[in-house]
């Protein structure tokens, strides 16, 4: 899932729309979904949004994503199915080469997978049905649980928010929905994949994750593609809504292919001793703009953030942290990191807002990012606004190149030039690589030895 | 035998010249001291026998078991069986200790194959002579270790790699007398095993617990003296300054 870029993908039997947006593409895709009408005209109103709004002023330059050309919905010939083996073969071997394996499955409560637009495959333990745990995709969501999903859907992320919210509202498609009631422990992780298997094609799967009171839940979504010579797209959106005294962890491991579009928006909102733990590992794409937020609006409620960006040759990765204190007694910590390589550009944007009421307040921000050679470029932007004189606020910035006399030392112990970049580089990355699933760490350490040509063990 | 061959070493950082025909030649199961004030070049000697690319030699030779070394890398050169302690060694964040010294172990000497636990056990025997604390082990390369930790560290790893000849910088400043003592348990331990050293220093204080056969005055960039430890004994009582004399 890490590592395999090169893969090439079976050729599936696919239906979809003409490319580009407009009324009628989205009415197909209602239709092709047998949507209720309210679902499509949030997916019209988007629409109006979309032509409404301008493209993002700052961040990745996407001056050469052409919209116009993009498909926004790809249906794979097949229905979604509870059992892998009901799952086409094409399919299945498509998943299968982007290495997910059996045993990564047994460790794990429930699996989704998501083939271009839609949810093939879904299974959940016996178990979390019995707790009253409720995990589904998207749009089997939107025709049983039509009220849990009107009261949230798009209310962190309103379709008007920015551009691609919009664009997100209006040709959402796919995705998971999670219910977990109050006071049940989540024992093992529930975890999605996303794949996009076609060519100038968009996804935009939503994830909307409700967990009541003193609940504990962990999420792991990962996301891969096959490589295209033209654009790809993904505007995903995450709606986390963590209530009184739950946890949430939400993990992502992004490798989209290095011709995609990643603009993505997630969101948490925490209430009252509640907490959210985001751990992102952005690795592929060609452009990617992500903030994951963290809505602070309970008190004590608490976020933490462990990230990474891992910006490569014709990477240009800008990502962040967006956190608002909005309740006395909130606390943040943010370690977010970044490794530009090869001519890579990684660029950290952060947003810490603590506001009048929130008295009391703990802050902590570490952003460090590390230059592996000279053709490579980083950038950090945090940006603090503190309202009140009662919280603790802290920020620390490092941006540096990887020393000669750090590679000389390893050298003197027996390591080539490249083995020892790979071990800095891993070293730098140890925050987030030890929150890992033990599967994904192993291959997250493959793919650092790939990049750098190094054997270390 | 003969191991490290000096010939008429010159190298230069920068536009400085900093060794001007340096001749030094260490024998298997010899420790030689190299004794000289700050500045004369004692560092740069051992960083360019490593191969440090920060140091570029203008003429002369190093020679390892006959064979010139200035063409090889820096890690080609730790292979052979070279190994330097460093006066500040370098931290190295999210690498614990003991993977880092388990990976150098298997790059040093591919051959070996030693089994995870075989490895474990020899370097906890190991940090135990040392008077290391196991938990240290655990702790990421050099990060927040104290100067004394440092090199008790350098130490460790010089045990544990095994190697032919070890190039010491300053290996006692900053040590408190304790730390001396171990430390210099450690380095004796090595040379009782057979491995010759190089121990550059500009006191004398370590060379009663580690007795060279041979003591070389370095000043300016050559060794200007080599005799037996009644050098040192000398330096001790009439400074730098009586060498540089008596050598005008």
């Amino acid at each position: 899932m890490i590592e395999k870029e090169h893969v090439i993908l079976k050729d599936i039997n696919l239906k979809r729309t003409e490319p580009g947006l407009s009324r009628k593409v989205i009415e197909e895709i209602s239709y092709a979904k047998s949507e209720p009408d309210w679902m499509r005209e949030l997916r019209l109103k988007s629409l109006e949004y979309f032509i409404q709004r301008p493209n993002p002023t700052f961040g990745v330059d996407i001056s050469k994503l052409d919209l116009d050309i993009i498909v926004n919905y790809v249906r794979p010939n097949s229905k979604r199915q509870n059992s892998w083996e009901d799952v086409p073969e094409d399919i299945r071997e498509n998943f299968e080469k982007l290495g997910i394996p059996e045993a990564e499955r047994k460790a794990l409560a429930g699996v989704g997978a998501q083939y271009d637009s839609e949810i093939v495959y879904h299974n959940m333990k016996d178990y979390l049905s019995k707790l009253g745990v409720i995990f589904v995709d998207m749009d089997t969501a939107v025709k049983e649980y039509p009220d849990l999903v009107k009261k949230y859907f798009m209310h962190l992320i309103p379709p008007n928010d920015h551009k691609f919210a919009a664009l997100h509202g209006a040709v959402w498609s796919g995705g998971t929905f999670i219910y977990v009631p109050e006071n049940i422990s989540v024992p093992m992780p529930i975890q999605s994949y996303y794949l996009m298997g076609s060519p100038g094609m968009g996804q935009f799967e939503h994830t909307l994750i409700i967990v009541d009171k003193g609940a504990h839940f962990e999420f792991i979504e990962g996301c891969s593609g096959q490589n295209y010579s033209v654009s790809n797209l993904h505007a995903g959106a995450v709606e986390i809504y963590v209530n009184e005294g739950a946890t949430v962890k939400f993990s992502t491991i992004e490798n989209w292919a290095k011709n995609t579009y990643n603009l993505n928006t997630k969101r948490a909102s925490v209430d009252k001793d509640g907490t959210i733990l985001w751990i992102s590992g952005t690795m592929g794409s060609a452009k990617t703009m992500l903030y994951p937020s963290s809505i602070l609006k309970g008190k004590g409620a608490r976020t933490e953030y462990t990230t990474i960006a891992y910006a490569g040759p014709g990477q240009h990765l800008d990502t962040g942290t967006k956190v608002f204190h909005f309740a006395p007694y909130t606390s943040s910590k943010v370690d977010s990191r970044s490794i530009s390589f090869g001519g890579g550009y990684s660029f950290y944007r952060g947003l810490l807002k603590v506001s009048q009421s929130a008295i009391h307040s703990r802050s902590s921000v570490e952003c460090s990012a590390l230059m592996v050679d000279d053709i490579s470029k980083s950038d950090t932007l945090p940006i603090i606004e503190v309202m009140n004189n009662e919280s603790e606020i802290g920020h620390e910035a490092y941006i540096g190149k990887i020393s000669e006399d750090q590679i000389y030392y390893l050298m003197s112990r027996g390591l080539t030039e490249d083995d020892a970049k790979a071990l800095i580089v891993r070293g730098f990355l140890d925050p987030f690589i030890k929150q890992l699933p033990f599967e994904y760490a192993v291959e997250f350490n493959r793919m650092i030895n790939m990049n750098f040509n190094s054997k270390i063990g | 035998m003969e191991l490290i061959k000096i010939v008429d070493l010159h190298a230069s950082v920068g536009e400085k010249e900093v060794l001007k025909g340096v001749n030094l030649t260490v024998n298997e199961n010899e420790v030689h001291a190299v004794m000289g004030p700050n500045g004369a070049g004692k560092t740069t000697l051992i960083n360019v026998i490593m191969g440090n690319p920060k140091y570029n030699v203008t003429s002369g030779d190093v020679l390892f078991e006959g064979k010139s070394i200035l063409k090889m890398t820096v890690d080609e050169r730790a292979r052979l069986g070279i190994f330097q302690s460093f006066q500040y060694p370098e931290e190295i964040s999210g690498v614990t200790f003991i993977n880092f010294l388990r990976l150098a172990h298997e790059k040093i000497h591919p051959d070996e194959k030693m089994g995870v636990l075989e490895f474990g056990d020899m370097l906890l025997k190991t940090a135990d002579f040392l008077k290391i604390d196991r938990d240290f082990l655990k702790r990421y390369v050099n990060l927040g270790f104290s100067g004394g930790e440092r090199k008790k560290a350098e130490i460790l790893q010089l045990s544990v790699l095994n190697p032919r000849v070890a190039l010491l910088d300053e290996t006692d400043s900053g040590l408190d007398i304790d730390a001396l003592r171990i430390v210099s348990e450690g380095i004796n331990r090595a040379v009782n095993s057979g491995i010759s050293v190089l121990l550059v220093t500009h006191y004398r204080r370590i060379l009663d617990y580690v007795r060279p056969q041979f003591v070389h005055v370095f000043i300016d960039g050559r060794i200007i003296k080599t005799g037996g430890f009644e050098i040192a004994e000398e330096l001790e009582k009439n400074g730098y300054g009586s060498v540089e004399e008596a050598r005008l």
